[in-house]
């Protein structure tokens, strides 16, 4: 297999609107003979389905939850980029893909990175419009916030809320198009196989999850926007139903995965305090642009914060970093807490934990002006913690956050099977091995608002499609493999839950496939992910029966792709022998213990091939070429 | 709020297979809870021990477990997402309970909510709400540039007050009337503070209201409960708001 990635010729700014020409057009009348499905709700699949349905095309729109406002984009906090430059800073849009690149340890592709920058500005116009309700300055005008890896002022930002506001907005906009016909929406259903005829994606099987039926549904093109894998870890700031299984039957059925291993631990979620944990608590990074990180400059030293004077805390990200200070990027501020904490000088009752202190904050502005930026993720803070962090610092540490990793695609975000794209955090694209802030939100909706409605077009009106319906003897076949594995989960009837099993698998990920890696306990923990999967389905315990609503059955079908999916990260993380953005394998590091990249020989994407459930994966290499910016040793100092 | 870090509680959970079974109380003990533990992570261990003992385990929406999806909210004692005020489900703590205290867990209850299973029910009619109005009709691509037109910061501010309801239900749930007000008009207000919102606000009000009514919820009463009950605290001034609009659409507009 060849990987094509089909980056446009000519100058990098020139590349997108010169593909946007070359790209063929659908005719308007025509647009309505087309169907496409779109999996996913969130900014990438909810800002497809609203903006192919404006187009004109028919759209079957699929969402996990009951409700398509409730996508897992609600969640991002912090804020969104964009390169306007409206405070006069110095942006501009190669400042913004010349950070992101870099953020991204030069693992990513410069035509979309690029692309991403020139889009960026319009998403935030397109927004304003839909009515999304942007913080702004005294004179009415949009406000920005900075955030890690930048030094100019690029976020906007709805309170501690912006992925809500921006997930409401693409809602209305698939609302509205709901109303007028043009969507036909499924709530309450899992994508469970990708369904190809004559080698293009032409459909989907999929679970009612109310009442168990197992349908489907054929269309022109399928869209995935399901959204990253974090959940591998068990604990994560993931919502509980985010999971891999869309991304990872696709790649079963031919799609490449690319760079699995390349998972984003954000450096200031709420530690993790208990084994009954379900999950983990972001504190946006926006937090940092006044909170100051510390830890006490001895080990061990278990007064309490307020009782430890100045002489004796360590402002580490300061003292290492003093040009971006404690806004350098997730994956060194994660990197550096964790070292802390090797080092014994973590606090809080597990020392898995470091300060995040805003009392210089408090007393520079004022209690008022903290509230007004931070007022409810410091409300969110104590609810959960019961400390109030207006009197004492936050306790924070790292946890699993993005996925950088995902499905290969081409500039067009086409996967390596045809007629199959995939948006948002469920392709690899625009991240390289580590993503800014407030970039998630930018790139979901570059790729459901601006960039998919132009290059599905261009397929459409490129190819000859066969009739094809649900009768054919491939979905068929499609429903029968997922009620066998349905069937096959039911009828183990063992003595462990799911959750059990997803918790241990957790822990072995987390251990040997997290923010820290060697190549020794990476081989340890592929037969122990190996041994588990087989314990899973001989053990597993699984209540209730398939035509229902039936959660457990619901989760053992995730945690069975994990079970899987896990091992290929560990596969993918073996095979880079170099370290780059948030893949730090502890063999390769510098002196000052920062990521040791070997562009030489690793730069490039991986992406995998699946070749049969008893095989290994056979693995691709895209070669990055960089002809605009030079592959630098990152320096945040 | 308890000084213990263990509790045991005692569980009385709504159990309904569907929405045709009659459905009733099962009794269920809860040890060991730690008080850090959020409302739902109290249910996780609940349903792990029910699932070891060959039950089926207590069904209840959730998701993003950090109180913003939407997704979650039971009954709890009586109060829409239990007694804590601006606090979902999810975001509950189990500290604010005592040892040995019964728990009482129902689903939202509202005629429009039909039950699924257990706790989960169907809160579809929301959406075909903001289906019949709550957008602005605009295309992507045709938008001028974000700062063409200022607004003032105070109005931004009571827009995005409005706009933090996440659409769990628990007004209509806590309204004895089944009112879905609350939620309505935060859309309806958001939409129609903001400029951008203001060429369609006759046809959104008028839109909204009538669908509303369509799918069964009750009137305004002005008992204000739903304002209590809010996770995000969405004041009833919205509810004011929406009249205003509404008698503006059908007195002054030619919109209907």
């Amino acid at each position: 297999m060849q990987l094509e990635a089909k980056s446009p010729e000519g100058p990098l700014a020139e590349k997108w609107d010169r593909h946007r020409f070359e790209l063929k057009l659908v005719n308007p009348a025509n647009k309505r003979k087309y169907t496409i499905i779109v999996v996913g709700t969130g900014l990438a699949g909810g800002a497809a389905a609203a903006s192919l349905a404006e187009l004109g095309y028919n759209v079957k729109n699929f969402c996990i939850q009951d409700s398509p406002r409730r996508a897992h984009s609600i969640a991002a906090q912090g804020g969104i980029n964009a390169a306007k430059n409206y405070p006069n800073d110095g942006d501009s849009i190669r400042r913004l893909f010349y950070d992101t690149i870099k953020g991204g340890d030069f693992r990513s592709r410069e035509a979309n990175v690029y692309r991403l920058a020139q889009v960026s500005n319009q998403i935030i116009d397109h927004c304003v419009a839909q009515g999304i309700p942007f913080a702004r300055d005294y004179g009415g005008l949009l406000a920005n916030r900075s955030f890690g890896g930048a030094q100019v002022s690029r976020t906007f930002y709805a309170r501690g809320q912006t992925g809500q506001q921006l997930l409401l907005g693409a809602y209305s906009s698939l609302s509205r198009q709901i109303a007028a016909g043009k969507v036909q929406m499924f709530p309450r259903r899992e994508m469970l196989d990708l369904v190809l005829v004559d080698g293009r994606a032409r459909g989907i099987t999929a679970r009612n999850l109310i009442t168990g039926e197992i349908e489907s549904h054929d269309a022109h093109a399928v869209v995935l926007a399901t959204g990253g894998y974090g959940n591998v870890y068990f604990l994560s700031t993931n919502a509980m139903a985010s999971n891999v299984t869309a991304a990872y039957r696709a790649y079963k059925k031919g799609a490449c995965m690319a760079n699995p291993s390349f998972t984003q631990i954000h450096p200031t979620c709420i530690p993790v305090h208990g084994t009954y944990q379900s999950k983990l608590t972001l504190m946006s990074e926006s937090l940092r642009n006044d909170g100051r990180v510390w830890v006490p400059k001895k080990p061990g030293d278990n007064r309490k914060p307020e009782l430890i004077p100045e002489a004796d805390r360590d402002y580490y990200l300061e003292r290492k970093y003093p040009s971006f200070g404690n806004l350098v990027p997730r994956d060194v501020a994660s990197r550096n807490a964790k070292e802390q904490c090797d080092k014994g000088k973590g606090v809080g009752d597990t020392g898995l934990a470091v300060y995040l202190d805003f009392k210089d904050a408090i007393k520079r502005d004022g209690e008022e002006v903290i509230r007004k930026k931070y007022g409810n993720l410091f409300q969110m803070y104590e609810k959960i913690t019961g400390d109030n962090p207006y009197e004492t610092p936050m306790m924070i540490y790292p946890a699993v956050h993005y996925t950088m990793g995902g499905l290969w695609v081409d500039y067009n975000l086409m996967s390596t099977i045809d007629g199959l794209f995939v948006l948002g955090e469920a392709n690899f694209s625009d991240h390289g091995a580590n993503r800014l802030g407030a970039s998630a939100l930018m790139q979901g909706l570059a790729d459901g608002y601006f960039i998919i409605p132009y290059t599905i077009g261009g397929y459409l009106a490129g190819t000859g499609f066969s009739e094809v319906n649900t009768d054919d003897e491939a979905f068929k076949e499609s429903t029968a493999q997922v009620n066998a594995k349905v069937e096959k989960l039911l009828s183990i009837q063992g003595r462990r839950t799911v959750d059990d099993f997803h918790r241990e698998l957790g822990h072995i990920m987390w251990e040997h496939c997290g923010m820290a890696r060697n190549n020794e306990s990476l081989e340890k923990a592929k037969s122990m992910v190996q041994t588990l999967r087989s314990e899973f389905w001989e053990d597993v315990l699984i209540p209730g029966v398939d035509k229902d609503f039936n959660q457990s059955l619901e989760r053992a079908g995730r945690v069975a792709d994990f079970l899987e999916f896990g091992e290929l990260m560990i596969i993918d993380a073996l095979s880079r022998q170099e370290s780059c953005g948030c893949h730090f394998n502890e063999d390769y590091q510098t002196e000052e213990h920062e990521a040791k990249r070997d562009d030489e020989n690793y730069s490039h994407v991986t992406a995998w091939e699946y070749t049969g459930d008893d095989r290994e994966p056979v693995e691709h290499r895209e070669p990055l070429v960089f002809e605009n910016v030079q592959p630098t040793q990152r320096s945040y100092k | 709020m308890t000084a213990a870090k263990e509790i045991n509680l005692t569980l009385k959970v709504w159990r309904q297979n569907g929405p045709d079974d009659p459905g009733g109380f099962e009794v269920y003990r809860a040890e060991k809870i730690s008080t850090d533990m959020s409302f739902l992570e109290m249910i996780d261990v609940v349903n792990e021990t029910l699932t070891l003992n060959g039950k089926e385990p207590i069904a209840f929406d959730h998701d993003c477990r950090e109180g913003i999806c939407g997704m979650c909210g039971a009954v709890v004692n009586g109060r829409a997402h239990g007694p804590e005020k601006g606090t979902t489900l999810c975001q509950l703590h189990m500290r604010h309970f005592s040892d040995e205290d019964t728990i009482v867990i129902e689903p939202w209850r509202a005629k429009p909510f039909e039950i699924i299973k257990d706790l989960v029910v169907d809160r579809s009619s929301f959406d075909i709400i903001v289906q019949a109005g709550g957008f602005i009709s605009v295309n992507v691509g045709g938008a001028q540039d974000a700062n063409n037109i200022p607004i003032p910061q105070d109005v931004v501010e009571k827009a995005m007050d409005a706009a933090a309801c996440i659409g769990c239900g628990a007004c209509v749930a806590a309204c004895p009337n089944a009112s879905a007000m609350l939620f309505v008009s935060a859309k309806i207000s958001q939409l129609a503070l903001l400029p951008q919102g203001k060429p369609e606000a006759a046809r959104r009000a008028s839109a909204m209201i009538k669908t509303m009514d369509e799918l069964g919820f009750g009137n305004c009463g002005n008992e204000a409960e739903c304002q209590e009950e809010c996770p995000k605290e969405i004041s009833i001034t919205n509810i004011a708001r929406l009249n205003r609009e509404f008698i503006k659409a059908s007195f002054f507009s030619s919109v209907k």
